[in-house]
């Protein structure tokens, strides 16, 4: 199945969404508003047409203070069908706050306490919000664009 | 001197404290700490046991002692900078990690179809040598877990005759920067072909050997059949990718699913678990698996040397750096690609600006971070020695887990 086929199913499915088709992406990805993500993911792992029943990877991104805006991209793969696809939505970034999807795939639970970590986005209705790659006590969350270098940590200087 | 520590107990309960309280654990249950530093750990992997006795209640790993920034490291560097430190992720299999980055990087340039043959040939033939060092270290390491010393000595015997094959082609034993964006760091030496095909020969009963002394091992059974099985929708819902999927049942390499590289060209099969001493996707699954993986990159060697001694002969105007850009431009867009490493699918998303060779975002799904995620779900309720055993089965390489 095209990606196109695939966003005329999610249009008939949810038609007061606004999904954007994005064909410079390889995948061809799909933005879909941040509200109706969680129902969307839902329909094309159930789907039977669709099963994408693989999350390999789970990407947050920030695009910096002037956007004022964190992207989350999944990238699914249906096995049955041997097709990928790039789902991608926008989020707030002062509300940083998006669905957990560990629900659908139980994968995305680590991929989130990542993203949490690196990027400090938080997962609505994830089991176990913490930090995962860096230590507990670690200030801010690196991988944003703003993010301050702190400068000590444990007394140790922290900048070279 | 800048680095200058001071003591203080509260450093170490403030950066990696313990998930579950004291207080809230039952009667007769007490956390249990296992590593970081632990031999069967396999690196610097933290687990919080809660115990009952000698039953495993539930695992908490603790991860992140060896991460070293490569995200925010790949948000300054140029595209072809990258390559050593894809090395280094997991460092046990860098020619595999950096065959992937580069087919990448050059299916985003559209430069897929460019590459000579003899260097996409020379490219699966180290790839496999080093998939074979690879799945050495696993089997070998998870042999000395259960207590099996003499396997493990001798695939560090036969892994050796790889590394210096490896260390011979580009001047690093593990860590070769040897696949480039668009080609080769060089071509292969003078003989390296001749000395390959000797090996692929002295390894092939060396394997057969291999397996009955430890995988067809009564005690090897004992300890690892119907031990931490991984059924299989719960390793598809866990993202669980490579020999642990496969053991799991399903016939899913990537090298056949997207046929990449060479691969469609080469004859070989995708070994998959069937429960012959247990149950299917339990540790003896995993590790028969790896072992018959070697077989099968021994299969694809051979006809990688057949095809290199012949029609992609080595000739005088061959030039392995000829289609290596001069500048990494590639057009604007978010891009996923994937490869199959021993270890499972490692992929790679990038976003690019269009204007400069430096990404954007560059993601690594390291396939061991999202394998060791499910170790949780298949250790409630074993005994603590399976655990050790489960662990052993996952194949972590820590550099990856923690990028």
């Amino acid at each position: 199945m095209k990606t196109e086929e695939i966003l005329a199913l999610l249009i008939k499915e949810s038609p007061e969404g606004i999904f954007e088709l994005q064909q410079e992406d390889d995948p061809v990805s799909i933005i879909v508003p941040k509200e109706i993500l969680y129902e969307v993911l839902i329909l094309l792992r159930d789907h039977e047409l669709l099963y994408f029943d693989m999350l390999s990877c789970l990407t947050g991104i920030d695009n910096g203070p002037e956007l004022n805006t964190m992207e989350l991209i999944y990238n699914l793969y249906s096995i049955p069908f041997e097709m990928p696809l790039m789902i991608k939505t926008r989020i707030d970034r002062l509300e940083g706050l998006a669905p957990s999807v560990s629900v659908i795939w139980r994968t995305a639970d680590w991929h989130e306490r990542e993203i949490y970590d690196l990027l400090g986005i938080r997962f609505d209705g994830h089991p176990d919000m913490r930090r995962i790659l860096l230590p507990s006590d670690w200030e801010g969350h690196p991988l944003r664009k703003d993010a301050p270098l702190q400068e000590r940590y444990h007394g140790i200087k922290v900048a070279y | 001197m800048d680095i200058q520590y001071t003591y203080h107990p509260d450093h170490l309960r403030n950066s990696e404290p313990t998930k579950t309280a004291v207080e809230s654990l039952k009667r007769g249950e007490m956390i249990f700490n296992i590593g970081p530093q632990h031999p069967s750990t396999h690196g610097v992997l933290r687990l919080e046991v809660i115990t009952d006795g000698e039953i495993v209640k539930e695992v908490i790993p603790h991860i992140g002692y060896l991460h070293r920034c490569f995200e925010k490291h790949a948000e300054s560097m140029p595209f072809n900078q990258i390559i050593p430190y894809v090395d280094r992720m997991d460092y046990l299999a860098a020619m595999n990690s950096e065959h992937a980055y580069a087919m990448g990087i050059e299916r985003i340039l559209g430069i897929t179809d460019k590459i000579p043959k003899r260097v996409e040939y020379i490219r699966v033939l180290v790839a496999e040598l080093n998939r074979i060092a690879s799945h050495f270290v696993a089997i070998g390491t998870y042999g000395l877990d259960l207590g099996a010393f003499t396997p493990f000595l001798w695939v560090m015997r036969d892994r050796e005759h790889i590394l210096r094959l490896l260390e011979w082609t580009c001047g690093a034993r593990m860590l070769y920067n040897y696949i480039w964006i668009g080609g080769l760091y060089y071509d292969l030496p003078l003989n390296f072909e001749d000395r390959c095909i000797e090996f692929s020969a002295y390894l092939k009963p060396k394997l057969n050997h291999l397996e009955s002394l430890l995988l067809t091992n009564k005690i090897f059974i004992e300890r690892t059949a119907k031990v931490g099985t991984l059924p299989l929708d719960l390793a598809i819902n866990y993202g669980v990718t490579g020999p642990m999927l496969r053991a799991s049942g399903l016939k899913y390499d990537l090298r056949k699913v997207d046929a990449y590289s060479v691969y469609p060209a080469l004859d070989f099969n995708i070994p998959v678990g069937s429960g012959m001493m247990g149950e299917t996707g339990d540790c003896w699954d995993r590790a028969y698996v790896r072992m018959q993986e070697c077989r099968e990159s021994l299969k694809l060697i051979d006809q990688c040397l057949e095809r290199l001694t012949t029609d992609e002969k080595r000739s005088r105007d061959f030039d392995p750096r000829a289609l290596v850009p001069k500048k990494i431009r590639p057009k604007a867009g978010d891009f996923y690609v994937r490869a199959e490493n021993p270890k499972g699918e490692l992929g790679f998303f990038f976003r690019t600006d269009g204007r400069s060779d430096v990404p954007v975002r560059c993601k690594a799904r390291g396939c061991s971070f999202v394998n060791l995620s499910v170790l949780p779900e298949i250790s409630k309720g074993v005994m603590l020695s399976d655990l050790i055993a489960i662990v052993g089965s996952l194949d972590l390489v820590l550099g990856e887990v923690d990028r």
